[in-house]
């Protein structure tokens, strides 16, 4: 990734900053910086705040600054103000240094070593912006130096190592408490645009705590698709770390096997309040597949899945289609049930497409398909889907009534599960 | 009914799923360097270091409690905790000293593996490079995990110290007054045994395994009192073990005449009631618990060093996108194995010392779990209650002084 070159002289690192001579406006050393802050509901990037001295804290605000260079910062009066913690402030060493954040591009966890920051001039002050966030060696490097060597030897030692940073408006920070979330402005939207996959191994890295923050912030169908992808321990310490309310929306969103997988694992009293709080359709679908057990084909099975009857045309499979937009992400075929819902045959859903609108389905549709039935075992599922190479099988009672239907997924997930 | 049933399954998984990190970390708490560090002990000085077993035995307890309280409570592990509490810099020079004594420790479990099987007349020019390759494959490969319940399994094999304590017939009354007379003589050698026993028992890497494993196993503070109970379980039955080797090495070698331990056929000799199978069977135990711990430590080295600075860690990840970490673990094990190679390397001394640096680097590592387990924002509700603290303190005091009275007897 090409970062953007800018003048050395115009950077600054955090580990450069913190120690630095404040100056008053007639030159005299009123004290040394101790941190600095950001004000993200202010600006996203602009340090805000200087704390200064270490026992007795007081505060410069940024347009109380008049220069910033190496040697020090300038102010341009000296009225300064006690410093309160805040929550609308982020603090960059006690917040930041040394803590995880989410790189957002790179989709990973990593920890911070340094962050460089950017001088910025305007007619009547200088100010400091974040600019990226260095998670490598060289950042390391400054933090393990500093103070040992002088500036300008740490910098031209550090320009022989490869930099890794992350430009700051990658950088998502996870805060577990809520309310300094909100005050802080952060929001996980850039992480929303993940894939779930990704978003489920960042989930993996992170600390209970953090992993509870970020499941709380995503909205239901991510949250949803990224806890279906989660290692099912991780999954259930979640779940439960999530209130029932906010635990009963997600797991609505997830698709019913996946959900009663989930629900299996929690302990009896938990999963009947999370289905208590569940609208009624989907705790109704979740609940017919806890019956079963994991290790049978009903276990495996989702019970959403397309079928019409047995004398239907092209015409109504396609309508039944678009009465179920959210299966069609993974549908490959369309069951035909005869009036007592016994399974008939099955339709290619790529087949409707080369086919007349008023072509009886009974003429495209595979009338010797494969079955299972529900309490068949786990290993001749997987048996048949090697065997037969199929993408889809379905499950049925003992009198072929259609019960569900079994994905190539379900079967990558039992041949290599998480962990 | 169903339900009851499926009551009853969680339970009996709990328990199962807890019965984990703290037995595994208390075997492989008694590896190479642990059996020779209680066999020098009782055959050079017989039954009077048997009095350390009860106040080490308590300071294991604690500081293991303590690892997985944090573990449980906080979800990160110690090298996580340091890191975001103290700094890179404390992180790195912490992370520098225990990879250096890790090294120690990982060269004593290859000397181990090296000694155990010259017994059987194989050359360590075999058995090394075989048993590097061993380890490096089953870790790096994914089916160390697999082959860990064998080692655990083979573990049994201590209660062959058992047996042969009570075919010795030691003085009994002997052992039991010296477990409760503490005795303290200002002898280099003396006070080496005595950092040796606590560093061993105690060993830094322990705590950053356990609470490692802990998280890696997400027990949250619900499963912390199961998970307590295991680890108390652990220390004591190993507490229980490393009691019998001393006193099999009183019994059979010192009251015979006080000696150093030279090679692992001298250690063996311990065993010597078990007649003619004691040497094959000293040796096939030493093996196991050398093995075990050659596969933990470089990778948990690895892990912890990686984590506290930031690097990809883990057997997950491809070696492009943890070559930090891969190569860290490759070096500790090459490394570690091979300089056992070297003509003349004296196995048993070298054993001996990385557990004498295990004692010295303790108190630094307990000093920073203090401070983190009585960190309020860290710990909430789940501080140190008094009593670790008066514990950990103590011990902190005593390790400093035997340390540096140790350093001051070899000037």
């Amino acid at each position: 990734m090409a970062t953007t070159s800018i003048d050395v002289d115009r950077m600054l690192y955090l580990t450069e900053l913190t120690g630095m001579r404040v100056l008053a406006p007639n030159g005299q050393v009123v004290g040394r910086v101790r941190d600095v802050a950001i004000t993200p509901s202010e600006h996203p990037r602009r340090v805000s705040r200087f704390l200064v001295g270490r026992r007795i804290r007081f505060v410069a605000r940024y347009d109380q600054v008049a220069a910033i260079s190496l040697d020090g910062i300038r102010l341009s009066d000296d009225r300064f103000i006690p410093f309160y913690p805040d929550d609308s402030h982020l603090l960059l060493c006690e917040d930041l240094l040394d803590q995880q954040i989410v790189d957002v591009n790179g989709r990973k966890v990593v920890r911070v070593n340094d962050l460089s920051l950017r001088i910025e001039h305007t007619p009547y002050r200088e100010e400091l912006w974040v600019h990226d966030v260095g998670v490598g060696l060289q950042g390391a490097f400054r933090r393990l130096t500093e103070g040992l060597l002088p500036h300008n030897v740490i910098r031209r030692v550090q320009q022989r190592i490869r930099p890794n940073t992350i430009p700051w408006e990658y950088c998502n920070i996870v805060e577990p408490d809520a309310r300094r979330r909100l005050k802080l402005r952060i929001s996980h939207h850039r992480l929303g645009q993940l894939h779930p996959a990704d978003l489920a191994d960042i989930a993996e890295e992170l600390a209970p705590a953090e992993r509870e923050a970020l499941f709380e912030t995503l909205d239901d169908k991510i949250a949803a698709d990224a806890l279906t992808e989660v290692n099912p321990k991780i999954q259930v310490s979640i779940l439960k770390s999530l209130d029932k309310e906010r635990a009963a929306d997600i797991v609505e969103e997830m698709d019913p096997d996946s959900a009663a997988d989930l629900l299996n694992a929690l302990e009896e009293e938990e999963s009947q309040e999370i289905l208590k709080d569940m609208e009624q359709v989907p705790a109704a679908e979740v609940e017919e597949l806890l019956e079963y057990g994991p290790e049978t084909a009903g276990g495996m099975m989702n019970n959403r899945y397309i079928a019409v009857h047995e004398d239907a045309r092209v015409r109504d499979a396609v309508e039944a289609m678009r009465g179920n937009q959210d299966l069609l992400k993974a549908l490959t075929h369309i069951f035909l049930i005869d009036n007592q819902q016994k399974l008939v045959g099955a339709v290619a859903v790529a087949r409707l497409f080369t086919a007349a609108d008023d072509l009886p389905l009974r003429n495209l549709a595979f009338l010797e398909t494969l079955r299972v039935q529900l309490d068949d075992d786990r290993d001749e599922v997987v048996e048949l889907f090697d065997k037969y190479n199929l993408f889809a099988l379905p499950v049925v009672e003992k009198d072929g009534e259609l019960y569900g239907v079994i994905t190539a997924d379900d079967v990558i997930s039992v041949l290599h599960p998480e962990d | 009914m169903v339900n009851r049933i499926k009551n009853l399954r969680t339970h009996a998984m709990v328990f199962l799923a807890v019965l984990g990190p703290g037995f595994i970390t208390a075997v492989v708490d008694n590896d190479a360097g642990g059996i020779f560090t209680y066999s020098e002990a009782g055959a050079r000085f017989g039954y009077v270091p048997l009095w350390t077993m009860l106040p080490v035995t308590l300071i294991l307890i604690v500081t293991q409690v303590m690892c997985s309280r944090m573990g449980a409570v906080t979800g990160k592990g110690l090298s996580d905790l340091i890191r975001e509490e103290f700094g890179l810099r404390t992180t790195f020079l912490i992370m520098a000293a225990l990879l250096v004594v890790n090294f120690t420790n990982v060269t004593a479990n290859f000397a181990g593996i090296a000694g155990s099987l010259e017994i059987f007349g194989v050359s360590r020019y075999v058995s090394i490079p075989l048993g590097a390759a061993l380890v490096w494959v089953l870790v790096v490969k994914g089916t160390y995990r697999s082959v860990e319940k064998i080692f655990l399994v083979a573990s049994v094999f201590y209660i062959a110290y058992v047996i042969s304590a009570f075919l010795i017939e030691p003085d009994w009354s002997e052992a039991l007054r010296s477990s409760i007379t503490p005795v303290v003589m200002f002898d280099g050698p003396y006070l080496a045994i005595l950092v040796g026993l606590v560093g061993t028992s105690v060993a830094p890497w322990m705590q950053f395994y356990l609470q490692a494993a802990i998280v890696e196993k997400g027990i949250d503070v619900k499963q912390y009192a199961e998970s307590r109970a295991e680890v108390i379980v652990g220390c004591v039955a190993m507490a229980f073990i490393k009691f019998f080797i001393i006193v099999c090495a009183a019994g059979a070698i010192w009251s015979a005449g006080p000696r150093e331990i030279r090679d692992a056929a001298e250690a063996a000799l311990a065993l010597e009631p078990l007649g003619p199978y004691a040497y094959g069977l000293f040796a096939a135990g030493l093996f196991n618990a050398s093995l075990l711990a050659a596969s933990i430590l470089p990778l948990s080295t690895a892990y912890s060093v990686c984590e506290g600075l930031g690097f990809e860690s883990g057997v997950n990840h491809r070696f492009q996108e943890a070559p930090f970490f891969y190569g860290l673990y490759t070096l500790l094990v090459v490394v570690g194995a091979g300089v056992v190679l070297w003509p003349n390397f004296p196995l048993v001394r070298i054993i001996l010392l990385s557990q004498v640096l295990n004692g010295v680097l303790l108190p630094v590592i307990l000093i920073l779990m203090l401070v983190l387990a009585n960190r309020r924002d860290l710990m909430g509700k789940w501080v140190n209650t008094p009593l670790f603290n008066l514990v950990s303190y103590a011990t902190v005091a005593v390790m400093i002084i035997l340390s540096l009275a140790i350093v001051a007897l070899s000037v």
